[in-house]
This record gives C-alpha cells, structure tokens and sequence, in this order.
C-alpha cells in the first residue's frame, strides 16, 4: 500500500466534501442560476408557481441524483470489472452491456415505437442484463471456466455482434437513428424522478455486492492459483462479481445512455491515489466518479447557455486531459 | 564373426537409451509433421474461402454474369472478348471492390496480430492507438464539416488515424513507452475524440448523420480503382516490412529481459513494429473505414485453427483477407434490395466463429 491508513481515509472525507460542493452547484447552477437558499427552500413546501422552486424540484434534483447514483455506480462497476478481468482496457461495457441496452433500445424505438426517455429504460436494462448473461455463459462453458482472457474475448465479440445488429437497424430506418443518435451520447438530462425510483433498487443491491468484494478482488489480483489456495472459491467470486456489475452499470446504462469513459478511467485515477488495494480502490472510485460526473454536466450546462452540452460529451473533455496527466505523472500501479 | 558379436554387444549396451532417444526424435519429428501439414492445410483452406468470396463478388449483383464471362473480362481481350456488360461490372465495379476487401482485411489481420503481441493483451487492436478514433473523428469531420466525400475523406482519416497514433504515442513516451501506459493514454484520448465524433453527430441533419455512420460503421460501397490502387501502392512496402521486423517478435513475446537476452534490441524493435502495425491499419481504415472485428479476430481464428500460440502472422492475414471479402459479399446479398455496409456483416459473421471457439477450446487461455 502506498499511503498509510490515515491519508486514504481522509483524501476519502477530502472526495466526499467535494462531492457535496459540486451536489450543491449542480443544484444551483444551469440555464437560470438560482440561489443556494432557494435551493434549500425548494426542498421544503414552496409557493407552487414560484419557477425557481419548481425548477429545482422538478429538474435539478432529478438530474443532480441521478449523477450521483449513475456515477457511483460506473465507478464501483468499473473497478469491480478491472479486477475480475485483471485487464486495464476492461470497462463495465466489456460484459456487453452498452451494447445489449443499446440493441434493445432501437429495437424498442424500431419495433415497439417507443419514444419517451422512460420508456427506453426497461428495454435497457433487460438488454443490458440479456448481454452480459450470453457473456458470462459463452465465456464460463470451457473448462478452464471464465478465465479472464476468455471473459474479455466473449464480451468483445458479443458487444460487437449486438453493435453490428443495432447498426444494421439504424441504417435501415432513419427516425430510429434520429432517436437513437441522442441517447447514445449519454445525458443526465430529461429524466424524471420514476425512472430513479424504478432503479433504485438493483442499485442498491449491486453496490453492496461491489463494495464488499474489496477481499476478493485481492485475492483475485494475485492470480487465480494463489486465490485459490487463500480459500477463494474463484468461479463463484467472479460471478458474484459480474452479478454486481451488470446490476450497477446496467441500470446506470438504462438511465443515462453508455457513459463508457467514466467506468474505465476513474478506478485508474483511484489506483494512482490508493495502490493496489482494492478496500480502497472501490470507495475512491464510488466516489471520484460522480464527482466527475457532476463537473463535467455542470460545465457542459454552462459553457453554451443558453443551450446546453450533454454530459456524456463533456466527461471525456474534462476527464481525458486530468487522466492523461496522471498517467504520465506517476509510477503507475499495475494490475 | 567377432565383429558383428561385438557390434551387437554395442547395440544391446546402449540399446535402450538410443531407442528412446530415437523414439523421442521420432515422436518430435511427427508432431512437427503434423503441425506442418495442419498449417498448410489451415492456409490452403484459407485461401480457399478469399478465392470464393473473390469469384462470387465478380460473378454475382444486381447483374449476374456467368464464370466463363468474368474470366474472359478478366483476362482480357487475351483469349476472346467478353460482352461490354461483363467487362463494365467485373472490371470497373466489383473488381476494385473486392480487391480492397482482401487487401484491407489482409492489412487489418496483420495489423491487429501485430498489437495483440506487442502489447501481450487480447483486447488490444488498432484502436488502441486511436487509429480507428483519430480515423473516425477526421472522416466525420471530412464528411459533416466539409462536406466532402470519396477519396478525399479517405485521406483525412489517414492523416487523422496517423496524428492521433503519433499523439499517443509521444504523451505515453516518459523514457521509454511501456504498453500500460500507452493503453491508458490511448483511452484518454479516444474518448475526446469520441465526444467530438458524438458532438458533430447530434448537432447535423440526420440524414448527413447517417452518411457518417455508413462510413464509421465501415463500408466498401463505391470503393472505385483509386481506393484499390492506393492501398495496393500502400502496402508494398508495408508487407515486406512486417515480414523482416517480424522475425524479432517471438523473441520480444518472452518479455523484454528475455528479449534481450536473445540478442533483440528491445526498444527500437518494439517502435518499428508498433509504426508497421499503426501504418496497416490506418491505411486498411483509411480505404473502408474502421471495420470493427476484423482486427481484433483475425489473430485469435489463425491461432485457434493452427493450434498454436504466438503471433501467427501469415495465418491473421490470411483469415482478415478471407473474412473481408466473405463479409460484403453477405452483406450484398442477406437482405433482398438492401446492401448492408461491410462493418456490420463482420460483427454478425466474426463474433459468432470467435464465441463458438471460445466455448469449444477446452483449455483456458486458448484462444486468445
């Protein structure tokens, strides 16, 4: 471990304070710029046609939450994957999963005629959990089991055989790809408060599955023999694992779009900052990723007012140059 | 008498050692035997299926030609003269075409054979080092910005795939360039790309938007004999190359220390062969852009149908060059008047073969 015990707890309090910043601005900030006491006011009875209220209520918290619950998330699925898969390119998306909800989604708008953000959400996440179970399956039916190679494999060639299929749809029809082209960029905005209800729960439950496979993965780190004469059943541990990861970044894939970036970069800043340890890399990156999240929809609400950026095309603007930095900055610690 | 009592005494003292040494030798020379003949046989195979894919295209569109006709356009007026029909669609259209599948999926097999061994990871293809990124972004900003088409956005994807791939490669450069390191630069800087490659789709008409896609999705359609005849001139320098810098390879596969052990300079092999494989997929992506797949399994196939590890060079090419040609082929014909773009047959064709593998290998680790 890198730093002592002491430091990583509170560079953790340090991420948590300034996820409490950028939650305030998210909420203060955008179109119209509201201030903090009315933001607090808003959360509490109000006068029912006053519009800074109501924008608070009915915009700015929805999409505030909704960038800390899918952020924290992506960043728990991504180092959760990185672990399992001990391979640095793996994002969440490895499992198939964009590529599944993906798939559905224009088969809901091609098929089903489907046109509302709500409406995509099911479809999403019944596709992103089909893909990553045709994944899992494919990669754990040799009998090596679902070595990390083979994982990463099956993953690619399911992502890409959904990604051609979508593909071929949207080629063919047109509205479709109107709709589609929007929710592929990845967007905070325009959900309403049901969808996060409606997803809460598989949240929850996979970031408890991800926060307590920190031993695990460990274990895992060191190669699948040495896992294994710790007393790790490693088959049913990367189940477990790939379990957590498709409910997590599942349900944040239906909600947002495929936010691909946010799971593959932020456990990489986390290990810069934590090691190798993967009790800490979990919690940084729960953490550091909704931080970037948020930053990235706040600057992307402001850099074209009145219009605005879509997060998904403002992560990677933000976060690329920090990341790159970072890797050329420090001794980097392997998987 | 004497001598042949003592020449058997010889044998019968070291009898049972040379036995088993002859024995082993002979087992050894068996399985290289095997080895040899699965490989030509996996390669003559290969060639094959490249020939029918070739012979089909010219043969079979919207006007379907006899064989003996395609022959004759293609030989010429050597033997007989072929009816002006034959000699406009076999020559003019389909013949470019096809040749800039094989030589494209040859490039990208190769290519992608190249990366997954020098950066010893079987997730790593050309987009590793924004080739299909820096391509990408270029030809979107070609097709939707300036509005231009045809060769000319062929020539922005290369000189984007080659500035991105040069960027990378200097931000991961600190004293030396360790494949960690350029596969985290790598994804910086293709998500940056990938926002403005998003950006430019959502702010445009849809319908100029989906011209794009055609072309990010990877497509041969109208690939004339200026696309063929580029990445032909392309490429001749490029094969011979990889063929010299090759040899090094197997030798780098061990780790550097080994590597340089055995006498390979580690360092400036690893750039030369990093700069061949950069240079063949971004022409293959410059020609019909980046086809998905093809790079990433060609490699596995000629391993998996060889049986054996290591990069497999000859082998990648060939099963890129076979699957290219194979997959518009199918994406011509699949779906009654509709003409699917290449990109998307490659996927629904490779993924498959790749997975069915992948569930059949019964050792872990094979495969990939």
């Amino acid at each position: 471990m890198r730093s002592s015990r002491g430091k990583l707890l509170s560079g953790l309090g340090a991420t948590l304070c300034a996820l409490v910043v950028a939650i305030a601005v998210s909420m203060g900030v955008g179109t119209r710029s509201i201030p903090l006491s009315t933001v607090v006011g808003s959360l509490f009875p109000f006068p029912p046609h006053d519009m800074d209220h109501l924008a608070v209520r009915e915009s700015r918290l929805p999409r505030t939450a909704l960038g800390v619950l899918a952020g924290a998330a992506l960043g728990l699925a991504g180092a959760v994957m990185q672990g399992v898969s001990r391979n640095p390119l793996a994002d969440p998306g490895i499992l198939g999963v964009n590529a599944g909800a993906a798939l559905f989604i224009v088969v809901g708008i091609d098929v089903f005629g489907i046109n509302a953000l709500n409406g995509y959400v099911w479809f999403g996440f019944v596709g992103a959990a089909l893909a990553a179970f045709l994944v899992l399956a494919v990669s754990s039916l040799g009998r090596g089991g679902a070595t990390p190679v083979r994982l990463a494999l099956s993953g690619a060639a399911v992502a890409a055989a959904l990604t051609s299929l979508t593909t071929a749809i949207l080629l063919i029809n047109v509205d479709a790809f109107d709709q589609f082209r929007f929710w592929r960029v990845g967007s905070l905005a325009g959900r309403d408060g049901s969808v996060i209800g409606e997803a809460l729960p598989f949240l929850a439950v996979g970031a408890v599955l991800a926060l307590a496979s920190g031993r695990m993965l460990n274990a895992l780190a060191l190669g699948e023999d040495t896992a294994r004469s710790l007393g790790r059943h490693v088959h049913r541990d990367r189940m477990w694992a790939a379990l957590s990861v498709v409910l997590l970044c599942g349900a944040a894939t239906a909600m947002c779009g495929p936010l691909a970036f946010v799971g593959l970069a932020v456990p990489h800043l986390a290990r810069l900052v934590t090691g190798p340890d993967y009790r800490w890399i979990l919690p940084y990156s729960m953490l550091l990723a909704p931080l970037l999240l948020l930053a990235a929809d706040i600057v992307g609400r402001l850099a074209v007012r009145p219009s605005e950026l879509q997060v998904g095309l403002m992560t990677p603007v933000l976060g690329a140059p920090v990341f790159v930095l970072l890797v050329r900055r420090r001794r980097l610690a392997e998987l | 008498m004497t001598h042949s009592h003592g020449a058997t005494g010889r044998v019968a003292a070291a009898g049972p050692e040379t036995v088993a040494g002859h024995a082993a030798r002979q087992t050894v020379a068996a399985a290289r035997r095997r080895g040899r003949r699965r490989t030509s046989a996996v390669t003559a195979a290969l060639v094959l299926v490249a020939l029918g894919a070739f012979t089909a295209t010219l043969a079979l569109g919207e006007f379907d030609l006899p064989l003996p006709e395609v022959i004759r356009s293609l030989t010429g007026p050597l033997f007989a003269k072929a009816t002006w029909e034959s000699d406009f669609f076999v020559l003019d259209v389909r013949l470019p075409r096809v040749l800039t599948a094989l030589l494209a999926g040859a490039a990208f097999g190769l290519s992608g054979a190249l990366f997954q061994s020098l950066i010893r990871n079987p997730l790593a293809s050309p987009d590793v080092i924004g080739i299909t990124s820096g391509a990408s972004a270029a030809a979107v900003v070609c097709v939707l910005v300036l509005g231009l088409g045809g060769m000319a956005v062929s020539f922005g994807a290369l000189v984007g795939a080659l500035v991105t791939a040069t960027l990378i490669y200097l931000l991961a450069w600190r004293s030396g360039v360790s494949g960690y390191r350029l596969v985290l630069v790598g994804i910086g800087i293709a998500a940056v790309l990938s926002s403005l490659i998003s950006y430019l789709m959502t702010t445009t008409q849809v319908s100029d938007a989906q011209r794009a896609l055609e072309w990010l999705t990877g497509s041969l359609d109208g690939r004339s004999w200026p696309h063929a005849g580029t990445l032909a001139l392309c490429l001749v320098p490029l094969l011979p190359a990889t063929a010299v810098l090759a040899r090094s390879l197997a030798a780098l596969e061990f780790g550097d220390d080994t590597a340089t052990g055995l006498g390979v300079r580690v360092a400036s092999r690893r750039l030369a062969l990093l700069a061949v494989a950069v240079a063949l997929a971004a022409v293959a992506t410059a020609a019909v852009g980046p086809v998905p797949f093809v790079a990433l399994v060609s490699a596995p196939i000629a391993r998996a149908v060889l049986r054996g590890r290591g990069p497999a060079l000859t082998g990648a090419a060939l099963a890129g060059a076979a699957l290219m040609p194979v997959s518009d082929f199918v994406g011509q014909h699949l779906v009654g008047s509709t003409e699917l773009p290449v990109g998307v047959v490659t996927g629904v064709v490779g993924a498959p073969y790749l997975l069915l593998m992948l569930a059949t290998t019964n050792r872990s680790g094979r495969g990939g």
